[in-house]
């Protein structure tokens, strides 16, 4: 049977026949592979989109089994994590798959989120493919902060205790906001199973809506480049991008190498520094949640310190609470603070790049501190560094309107690869 | 050859290229396929599943003839039964009306296959699961039981669905089940029964 | 955080260059003694003699007041290659099957109500804090008459756990030194820094022979934080090379399609 919108479509015979029948799959794969075309100047920076859906993936895969043997629940959490550890065939490797992984997850997003910002990525027509990632983004560190709390160790709990005080901050509701998200007048029980109820269904679902949205997204205008320029608007005579290639076999090809060096650094963690001293897994978690005993220094996991770095900085915990939540909600007006008339910050000017290169030397600089203790050298250095964070973002409509920007070529600029 | 950055033409090298291809998939096929090994396994009985199903004593002295005990072991229900000579007896004669008299089909250790499928002839050890579907027989020890017959030589019975095995759970022609009753690996060192511990250097006590 | 600099003028200043050398060399090795914070535990965890030891060790001294109740017996046994009946002649209390955990006899709240606090369960204790705390902890007892066990300890400072390892390593003192530094505030203040330990008794085992103890035990402990570790890491060794094998395959595919772009 021909496909009912193009009479003209060959037809399929056998098991293959009777699914693409009854299935957009051929349509899906002229549109979306073959037929897609993307930039062929795509360099190291665009390979931690496919990485991030493998992360997603990764952790959803381990998530499930390890759900099949977790038990939730106060007095059952922790030594459930140890029986999975320990009893449960592989079950280390499972528990510790998930564990790196997440870290990966972030590593991975970051660098996502850097690619957007290096190459204006977010820019229009993108703002909404930019937003739904935030949104990612957003989930995300809701979706690793419960899952941090599930095995209920010391830091668990202090976590959890310190993070979810914070809102308390809020004017008027913070007080009785903070006790409805507990269930308790402590973290207790009932934040326990809420948050494995958030953890394993509901965020994932979220998450994984909020990425075909980001995908569909993307696909409706291509993606951009290293060169900012938008490559439709360059065809040749049968309608195709000069400058695009089709997406399969060109970038299948190569993400799968990308995925395989991933997939070294995961194994090279996972089986020789899962711990990575005490960054990935933390000492004080091998300890059960022991509400009379806090640990001698509270911190977040790596990927949550630079925004908490800002919130400690601020000797005001209810404008430092603030700031750190505008800190993470900078971003999302980036599509609107960039008012450069070039995309890349290939052709923008001098102050363009060392906003950005200032952004992300303060960022790793607030990360580091905010695993050190709030004393002394480390919070003025951290006072230095929140200041030219959000200086990124606040000044931003100025000097990227001010500057002098480099002339945009026609053509991509490629070199081929060896 | 199309305008944009893709050559279409003979300078190809199909043949190296379906090579690496198949390679690749080959390579990542096999991957996948260890990559499946750590999940598949973590369904297995864990350590704590096989610590709680390490064998089971019992004290046989304890166990009057004629009686049956039952005991657990991984999560089964064990029965032990003392044999009177009487009950032994009634083992024979009967393998005509017998589905597998010899045990060639049924599942049992090496040294349960002989004509009292056991190693000790008073001692009968069984798992209590019909072979059926799974329910738990019943005891019938008593030869002509009115429900059973006048030819009844005594034995199990299964209320399910009306299974039969005989005193040393071989099970009885008309009988839905196919196998005699199952039998666990076992040993007996003086009056003591260890159920789940298999020595296969020591045949009969 | 940031006490000033320790004022003290090193020896071989006033002896003259060849005493130097030497003192210098006594210098390090007393500075070492002194950083205690700083000794490393240094254990191979698959050094099987080692942990056949420590797990000796820890169930002749350890065992009566803190459980393992993440490991089994049986689980030590295979992994430290020890046959049953070894395990049960040498290690299984009695009334304690091989497949059971780990548990001590000391009821908790007896523990509790004697020392103060419940004496903790150890399964963890590496993973935890550290086999290089470990090892400080079981070398830094000396004698405070002050305490109510009459000991303290410089790793843990008003440790409620007795010197239950006195009778191996002897009764010592600790050597303070009062120093002069500059606080944070910029004043002087007077400071007792440890200097080194002096032996009061000495214990039944050398210095060495005890250090060697308390390797092995802490070695044991590593072990018992995570058992997966030796088997972790050598799995790993084969994943990596088939990944870093398959890679370069999929490297070579890429480049190969890759001809085309130009």
């Amino acid at each position: 049977m021909a496909n009912p919108s193009n009479p003209n479509a060959p037809k399929y015979t056998g098991l293959k026949g009777w699914f693409y029948d009854r299935l957009p799959i051929a349509e899906f794969i002229d549109t979306q592979l073959t037929g897609y075309f993307a930039p062929k100047n795509f360099n190291f920076w665009y390979y931690f989109g496919v990485l991030s859906l493998v992360a997603l993936v990764l952790q959803l895969v381990t998530g499930i089994f390890l759900t099949m043997f977790y038990k939730v629940g106060e007095a059952t959490a922790f030594d459930s994590v140890e029986f999975i550890m320990r009893e449960v065939q592989f079950g280390w490797l499972i528990r510790y798959l998930h564990s790196t992984g997440a870290s990966f997850f972030f590593i991975v997003v970051y660098l996502h989120m850097f690619r957007a910002m290096l190459y204006g990525s977010y820019k229009r027509p993108r703002e909404l493919l930019w937003l739904f990632g935030m949104a990612v983004y957003l989930a995300l560190m809701a979706e690793a902060f419960m899952g941090y709390v599930l095995p209920w160790g010391n830091m668990s709990f202090w976590g959890a205790q310190v993070i979810v005080n914070l809102f308390s901050t809020i004017p008027a509701i913070g007080g009785p906001l903070v006790e409805w998200i507990r269930g308790d007048y402590g973290i207790a029980d009932a934040t326990l199973n809420r948050f494995f109820s958030l953890h394993v269904v509901a965020v994932p679902l979220a998450l994984i809506l909020l990425v075909v949205l980001h995908l569909v997204a993307l696909r409706h205008h291509g993606s951009n480049n290293p060169d900012g320029i938008e490559i439709k608007k360059n065809l040749d005579k049968s309608g195709k991008p000069v400058d695009g290639i089709p997406f399969h076999p060109y970038y299948t090809v190569k993400d799968l190498v990308g995925v395989g060096v991933f997939l070294i650094a995961l194994a090279i963690v996972v089986f020789f520094v899962p711990t990575l001293g005490g960054l990935f897994l933390e000492g004080p978690n091998f300890e059960p949640a022991n509400p009379l005993s806090t640990p001698e220094h509270i911190a977040p996991v790596w990927y949550f310190t630079p925004y908490y770095a800002i919130l400690r900085a601020v000797p005001d915990q209810q404008l430092g609470a603030l700031l750190m939540f505008l800190a993470v909600a900078a971003f999302i007006f980036l599509p609107w603070l960039d008012r450069s008339p070039v995309k890349s910050i290939r052709y923008k000017g001098w102050m363009s790049k060392l906003a950005l290169t200032v952004f992300a030397v303060s960022f790793i600089a607030l990360g580091y501190l905010g695993l050190q203790p709030a004393e002394g050298v480390y919070v003025f250095y951290a006072r230095v560094f929140a200041v030219l964070y959000f200086a990124f973002f606040f000044l931003m409509p100025f000097y990227t309107r001010m500057e002098q920007t480099k002339p945009v070529p026609e053509r991509l600029t490629y070199h081929a690869h060896a | 050859m199309a305008d944009n950055g893709v050559i279409t033409d003979d300078s190809v090298d199909t043949s190296r290229r379906k090579f690496l291809t198949t390679a690749t998939v080959a390579l990542g096929a096999a991957g996948a396929a260890f990559a499946l090994v750590p999940f598949v396994s973590s369904w297995k009985p864990s350590e704590r599943a096989r610590a709680l199903g390490a064998p089971t004593d019992l004290d046989l002295a304890k166990v009057e003839p004629g009686q049956m005990t039952i005991l657990t072991w991984r999560k089964q229900q064990i029965y032990v039964v003392k044999r009177t000579p009487e009950m032994l007896a009634s083992l024979a004669n009967h393998d005509a009306r017998l589905k597998d008299p010899q045990s060639e089909k049924s599942e049992q250790p090496e040294y349960a296959k002989n004509a009292s499928r056991a190693v000790r002839p008073d001692v009968l050890v069984l798992i209590g699961v019909c072979t059926h579907l799974g329910c738990l027989p019943k005891q019938r020890f008593e030869p002509g039981v009115a429900e059973l017959g006048a030819d009844w030589p005594g034995g199990f019975f299964c209320p399910c669905h009306g299974s039969r095995f005989d005193l040393a759970g071989r099970v009885f022609e008309g009988s839905p089940a196919s196998v005699n009753l199952r039998i666990p690996p076992y040993q007996i060192a003086g009056e003591t029964l260890t159920v789940g511990v298999d020595s296969s250097q020591k045949g009969a006590a | 955080m940031l006490a000033g600099a320790v004022v003290a003028v090193p020896t071989w200043a006033a002896e003259g260059p060849e005493a130097g050398a030497k003192a210098e060399e006594e210098g390090h090795a007393a500075q070492a003694a002194r950083d205690f914070k700083h000794w490393k535990a240094e254990n191979e965890v698959t050094n099987l003699p080692s942990l056949q030891r420590g797990a000796r060790n820890f169930t002749g001294y350890c065992l009566g007041c803190h459980s393992l109740k993440y490991v089994r017996w049986s689980r030590v046994g295979e992994d430290l290659d020890i046959p049953e009946e070894q395990l049960e002649k040498f290690l299984l209390p009695p009334g304690d099957k091989p497949a059971d955990y780990i548990l001590t006899s000391m009821p908790a709240q007896d523990a509790a109500n004697w020392f103060g606090k419940t004496p903790p369960d150890l399964s963890l204790i590496v993973r935890a804090r550290g086999a290089d705390y470990v090892y400080q902890f079981l070398k830094t007892f000396h004698v405070d008459a002050s305490k109510p066990t009459g000991v303290n300890n410089l790793r843990l400072e008003g440790t409620a756990m007795p010197h239950v390892l006195s009778e191996l390593e002897g009764v010592k003192k600790a050597v303070y030194q009062v120093e002069e530094t500059k606080g944070e505030d910029g004043k002087p203040h007077t400071e007792r820094v440890f200097q080194k330990f002096e032996t009061v008794v000495p214990g039944r085992l050398s210095a060495a022979d005890y250090d060697a103890f308390v390797r092995d035990t802490v070695n044991f402990l590593d072990y018992a934080s995570e058992p997966a570790q030796v088997k972790r890491r050598s799995l790993g060794v084969w994943v990596v090379l088939f990944l870093i094998a398959f890679t370069w395959l999929a490297m070579l595919l890429k480049k190969e399609y890759w001809k085309d772009v130009h």
